[in-house]
């Protein structure tokens, strides 16, 4: 599928700004630096949890090159107060909101299966199961709207998401009840290893309508126009005028998951088609023809990613090994005397060896 | 005077009210509950009290009602979600299962979702296929989940109270038979946990173990084998997960033998985990093997068929001789 003249687009893979009636790219200096520093450290990050993965660190990782635009740009539109729902791919929203991203590679090493207060940074848990959080998203907006509280809330999800039930009934339900809530749809143009056509007849942000809500397509490699595309959806929210729909127009540029092996199913000609859209080449270039940013600035950057790799790095080898009875932890917040009796088995089995070791 | 006269479904009714009053954040969702009061009037009048703001007409997608009820939720909402009946849960069952349950232990225990699913079950109301099931087994084997059933209606108002109050996932099994059953409520005494098994029946022959829809029909077989010189005990389980086996046990060790009574089919229901665990805590108290009475490993029937479909008196008390037989 290709974009449509719809498609809403403010930095061209050239580097150049073009203009739009309706939507605004917000460029000053030191805005568009920090958003190539976003995007570098989102790639490199990610990157590191590839590494992690083939060097056995980690069980799984699922990349999210060539969706750095479309994350950031999201994630850079959000205020405080915003909650964010996410997919299992979003870990450059994850950073814009400030979980570590420890947490992140933590769960993919199989420590937990999420373990972060999801209050702390207004960002819930990774949802693996397609499509369901768009539902949570949706009863939290509407819980949001009952408070009388300004936040919005924003829910990720993939072109393949948008053909579970869940998804649609989220947007019904959304509707219905006129939520905060922003849906952000990245299609990177595969699930797996389906394309859009075995997801969709029309294009994805059409849907919306038939909703009764507006829907929009955009760059979704480029960063201004997700920035700006979004910031205007969550005002909308919060202004009580209801939910959007936005389709991030992208590409998945690496295998779905480590475990994955896209050869079999897309062409290298694709690829290279998407290469030469890149978001970080394209703002790179924009800085360059401002004189915003020198060589000594990229350069600066690269070695600030490393440190923080690197630290990343250590931070997870060093992580202790969840002890086993943590999986009676947490099931129930009342008690269970199932568990309770459980647990008190398993203590006892564990301590059988730890007696028989001692003698 | 605290105590009323009430049937079954008004008494949940007026549970939800205090319930309501008590806390603003308790909201109910769920289709027909608003102006109808859903179809069997459960929610009857609170609409008309609370506005649509808090009884919720919904969509009709049980998956959309269970998905934003857990919404809300993690907004410190307390939602009580009514499914219209038992055969309609599982377009809804993805988000009870793989999200409801889970998400507390996923967040290390800083998220709570007190979400309180009513379920009318089960069946004898002749009914037309999807609305006479029982599933309690299915929610029961989901670590996270609680499941709990009342028999009459002063549990039925006090276990709706707690079930509501619990930061747990409660799937409530109501008894759609026993809807129109008036008993006395008492809105001012202390109950007994939600989790008790309580004693309906005092006997010393033999125990006689059930919850929801079938501890009246354990308590009139109860009655008739009275007449027959035997004395048989009837213990409510009430709690389905977690299950109260210190009470059957306590009981099976005076009485020497169980029979255990559910609407669910028999295979791999609740019946063989309670049979599992009371043969290894009582293996020599047991005078007879355990015994399950229910359904069949069949769709359920049409309803001109469930009485055959349904345990009633004669095959409880076939039970009960088979086992006094040993
Ligand atoms: C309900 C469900 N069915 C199947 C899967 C297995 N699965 C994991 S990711 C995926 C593809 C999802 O594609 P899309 O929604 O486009 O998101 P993307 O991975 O491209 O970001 C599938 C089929 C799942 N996780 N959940």
């Amino acid at each position: 599928m290709t974009p449509d003249a719809d498609t809403v687009q403010l930095l061209t893979p050239e580097g150049e700004l073009v203009s739009h009636p309706e939507y605004h790219a917000e460029v000053s200096a030191d805005g568009l630096r920090e958003l190539y520093r976003d995007m570098a450290w989102s790639r490199r990050m990610d990157g590191e949890g590839v590494t992690l993965q083939r060097q056995g660190e980690l069980g799984l990782w699922p990349s999210l090159l060539g969706q750095e635009a479309a994350q950031i740009g999201a994630g850079r539109a959000l205020r405080d107060d915003d909650y964010v729902f996410p997919s299992y791919r979003d870990h450059a929203i994850a950073l814009c909101r400030d979980v570590d991203p420890l947490h992140l590679l933590r769960m993919f090493r199989g420590v937990s299966n999420g373990g972060w207060d999801p209050a702390e940074k207004n960002f819930h848990l990774y949802t693996l199961v397609i499509g369901s959080q768009t539902l949570h998203a949706t009863g939290y907006a509407m819980g949001t709207a009952k408070d009388g509280a300004e936040g919005a809330v924003l829910t990720c999800f993939g072109d393949g998401a948008t053909s579970q039930g869940d998804v649609s009934e989220a947007f019904n339900f959304a509707a219905v009840y006129n939520a905060p809530v922003v849906f952000f749809c990245q299609n990177n143009q595969w699930a797996i290893s389906e394309g859009n056509e075995r997801q969709t007849r029309v294009p994805l942000y059409q849907r919306a309508r038939g909703f009764g809500f507006p829907g929009i397509r955009v760059d979704g490699n480029d960063v201004l126009a997700c920035l700006a595309v979004t910031k205007q959806a969550l005002e909308r929210a919060r202004a009580g005028e209801g939910p959007t729909l936005i389709e991030a127009f992208t590409y998945r540029m690496g295998a779905h998951t480590t475990s994955d092996d896209p050869i079999r199913y897309r062409d290298s000609e694709e690829l290279e088609h998407w290469r030469a859209k890149d978001p970080l080449a394209r703002v790179r270039a924009l800085l360059e023809s401002r004189g915003w940013a020198d060589e000594a600035f990229f350069a600066d950057v690269d070695t600030r990613c490393e440190e923080r790799a690197s630290r990343l790095r250590t931070d997870l080898r060093e992580t202790a090994e969840p002890p086993p009875g943590n999986i009676f932890a947490h099931v129930y917040a009342d008690g269970h005397a199932l568990v309770d009796e459980e647990r008190a088995d398993f203590a006892a089995y564990q301590a059988s060896f730890t007696d028989r070791e001692a003698k | 005077m605290t105590v009323t006269t009430l049937p079954l479904a008004k008494a949940l009714n007026e549970s939800l009210r205090k319930a309501m009053e008590d806390d603003p954040k308790v909201l109910l969702m769920g289709e027909d509950i608003g102006r109808l009061g859903g179809v069997f009037r459960v929610t009857d009048g609170l609409h008309k009290d609370f506005g649509e703001g808090r009884v919720i007409d919904t969509p009709l997608a049980e998956s959309g009602i269970v998905g934003t009820a857990i919404g809300l939720a993690l907004r410190g909402y307390r939602p009580v979600v009514e499914i219209q009946f038992d055969g309609f849960v599982f377009p809804a069952y993805d988000q009870i299962v793989t999200q409801l349950a889970k998400m507390h232990a996923r967040a290390l225990g800083k998220i709570k979702l007190p979400v309180v699913i009513r379920i009318p079950y089960g069946g004898g109301i002749g009914a037309v296929e999807h609305h006479s099931e029982s599933p309690e087994a299915l929610f029961a084997h989901v670590a996270g989940l609680k499941v709990v059933s009342p028999s009459n209606p002063s549990d039925a108002y006090w276990m709706m109270r707690q079930a509501i109050a619990s930061d747990d996932p409660v799937i409530f099994l109501e008894p759609k038979r026993r809807y129109w059953d008036k008993g006395e409520v008492d809105t001012g005494t202390a109950p007994a946990s939600l989790h008790a098994a309580q004693v309906a029946r005092e006997g010393s022959d033999l125990t006689l173990a059930a919850y929801g829809p079938m501890v009246k029909v354990c308590l009139d077989a109860a009655a008739a084998a009275a007449a027959e010189g035997r004395s048989l005990e009837v213990l409510d389980l009430r709690s389905v997960s977690p299950l109260d086996f210190d009470a059957v046990q306590t009981s099976v060790q005076k009485t020497r033998r169980l029979v255990i009574v559910h609407e669910a089919p028999v295979f791999f229901g609740s019946g063989a985990e309670i049979a599992a665990r009371i043969t290894e805590r009582c293996f020599y108290h047991l005078e007879a093997p355990v015994l399950r009475v229910g359904g069949y490993h069949s769709p359920y029937p049409p309803a001109r068929l469930e009485q055959e479909y349904l345990p009633g008196l004669d095959r409880v008390l076939d039970a009960v001789d088979r086992s006094l037989a040993y």
